[in-house]
């Protein structure tokens, strides 16, 4: 990791009552990267961005933003990021225009640049054009765009967006995705979803937790490379089985039924040779898709594997 | 920063009608009071001017009045602090002012001078009306001032409870009837004290409405005036710890 890390947490872990909502969780957030932070519901995501931005105190452990730490210099720390939280925190009554004027006195920008600053937050999260209107008037996707610019208002090194598309339709959760995209240029972004799609589109690099761990992290193009990969076939004139075993970096041969065939493979794709085969030997190739090994399969097989090697413990219905 | 908050404060109050209605409605009742009062002083006046060392207009129309806008005022102050923190908690709004470069006591003072700027404007209108007798009459300057003063006391210390319980819960109607239970159990221990001769004095000295009263008749006492003071300090601290305490749970 050459670029040197904004955020920094160690050891962190917070406990409601006695039972454990995160235990243990150390990572690191580089600057200009977005990472996204993935967990099935009640995994402990929001915790951990509550904790991030002083909204809780951790039972355990440190975090520090950009050099200070949230407990012992919780001013400087927290003029270092923006945080939109699960429920965007926009006061109803007030316009877009006061409410970010609000804010960005909240943030200690002085006088002179508040104008621009405004005009600037607007401009990205594209709310130009309703700076006069109230805010309970407005759709929930541009609530969140509220909620976002709210975050972004005074440029700041980090941004924290706690599940930034939640209850959108897909047009406005494409809007947001692509506003999230461009903040990675600018700051570095921790993202909180529970859409793995989402993830993949906008994050540099992924980590997933479950009851309070985190069980995987890297980076996404990692995660593009590491998994085994397949492609599905489907032959009008299929040979047997073994024929297709035998095709140069073939693994192992899945039937799917009796046409249609999954072709696992190492490294190179073996797409080029099973269409020599098919035209040579006749066996009236007419699909051939390489299959996209998701985010979605890893994020089941490392959830699943947990329940079924944990005993399953009451964390799991804490926050049902 | 403080300034800010408060600011926003104000200006969320005004945005609402309720705090157009509770100022126009005060306005009425103490108005008629007041009308009332004036009648009775024409009634006495004839025997007054017969006795030597009489009370002044001050004491038979002012006094009385403000006595009364103290318990009216607790009936109605409880609903303009109900929502400072409890709405902003609903509306899940807090998390704005705890995220940003604030601390949790900038916020709380930020929200009580934002209602002591309410208070203000409350009390300084209805100042008017005791000013307005200037027009016939002389008034004891110095009497009407230890009297705007002990209504801005009391109604901060009225506040700062609101205050604090509306940190308490997320439920305006809960905040609102419990600061009205707390302001009325504070007037009543009045009473309780003088039923109680063994306290000698302790339990009545404890109640809000009784150093409002010394201060209404003119005896502008420091002992008055550090009790408001250290009665509001008392609940702003209370307010801060459990808003920080709400970080740890």
């Amino acid at each position: 990791m050459s670029s040197p890390a904004v955020v920094q947490v160690e050891n962190l872990s917070r406990y409601y009552q006695n039972h454990p909502a995160i235990k243990n969780l150390s990572f690191n957030l580089n600057a200009g990267e977005v990472l996204g932070f993935l967990g099935p519901n009640g995994a402990g995501k929001s915790t951990t961005m509550q904790i991030l931005t002083g909204n809780l105190a951790p039972s355990e452990g440190q975090v520090t933003i950009n050099g200070f730490d949230i407990i012992d210099s919780p001013r400087d720390a927290k003029q270092q990021m923006g945080y939109l939280p699960e429920h965007p925190p926009v006061y109803r009554e007030a316009s877009v225009d006061e409410y970010l004027r609000y804010c960005a006195q909240l943030r200690c920008i002085n006088k002179q640049s508040i104008n621009k600053a405004i005009d600037d937050s607007k401009m990205q999260c594209g709310l130009s054009d309703v700076g006069q209107r109230l805010i309970g008037n407005l759709s929930k996707g541009y609530q969140q765009r509220v909620g976002i610019a709210q975050a972004i208002i005074h440029n700041p090194p980090v941004v924290i967006l706690d599940e930034p598309t939640v209850g959108l339709d897909p047009i406005q959760m494409r809007d947001i995705r692509s506003l999230i995209k461009t903040l990675g240029q600018e700051h570095s972004v921790i993202l909180s979803t529970h859409i793995l799609s989402e993830v993949q589109a906008t994050c540099d690099r992924v980590q997933i937790i479950q009851q309070g761990e985190l069980i995987y992290h890297s980076s996404i193009e990692a995660l593009n490379l590491s998994q085994t990969q397949s492609i599905s076939i489907g032959l009008n004139q299929p040979p047997p089985i073994e024929h297709l075993k035998q095709l140069n970096q073939v693994t192992h041969v899945e039937a799917i039924d009796s046409n249609r065939f999954k072709l696992f493979f190492d490294g190179q794709s073996p797409a080029q040779a099973i269409v020599q085969q098919s035209v040579q030997q006749q066996w009236e190739l007419y699909e051939l898709i390489p299959d996209q090994q998701s985010l979605e399969d890893l994020f089941i097989e490392l959830t699943q594997d947990q329940k079924v090697n944990e005993t399953p413990v009451d964390a799991e219905h804490a926050e049902v | 920063m403080i300034l800010t908050i408060a600011k926003r404060e104000i200006s969320t109050l005004f945005l609402s009608p309720l705090a157009w209605i509770i100022l126009a409605v005060i306005q009425v009742l103490l108005g008629y009071m007041f009308l009332a009062q004036l009648d009775n002083f024409f009634l006495l006046q004839p025997q007054l001017s017969q006795l030597d060392n009489v009370p002044g207009v001050t004491d038979i129309v002012i006094a009385p009045l403000f006595s009364l806008a103290a318990i009216i005022l607790l009936m109605i102050m409880p609903l303009i602090t109900m929502r400072s923190f409890a709405e902003e908690k609903r509306n899940k709004t807090l998390t704005l002012l705890v995220s940003s470069p604030v601390s949790m006591t900038e916020i709380v003072l930020g929200k009580f001078l934002g209602i002591f700027f309410f208070v203000l404007i409350l009390v300084s209108l209805l100042m008017l009306m005791p000013l307005s007798l200037f027009i016939g009459t002389a008034i004891d300057v110095g009497k009407l001032l230890s009297i705007y003063i002990s209504m801005l006391l009391l109604l901060s210390s009225f506040a700062a409870i609101g205050l604090y319980l509306s940190s308490l819960t997320e439920n305006q109607t809960i905040a609102a009837v419990g600061t009205f239970g707390a302001l009325l159990m504070l007037w009543i221990m009045d009473w309780i004290g003088e039923a109680l001769p063994d306290s000698q004095g302790v339990i009545s000295y404890l109640s809000l409405l009784q150093h409002h009263q010394a201060m209404l008749e003119g005896v502008f006492n420091t002992a008055d005036v550090a009790y408001y003071l250290i009665f509001i300090s008392f609940f702003l601290v209370l307010t801060i710890r459990q808003l920080d305490r709400e970080r740890l749970l």
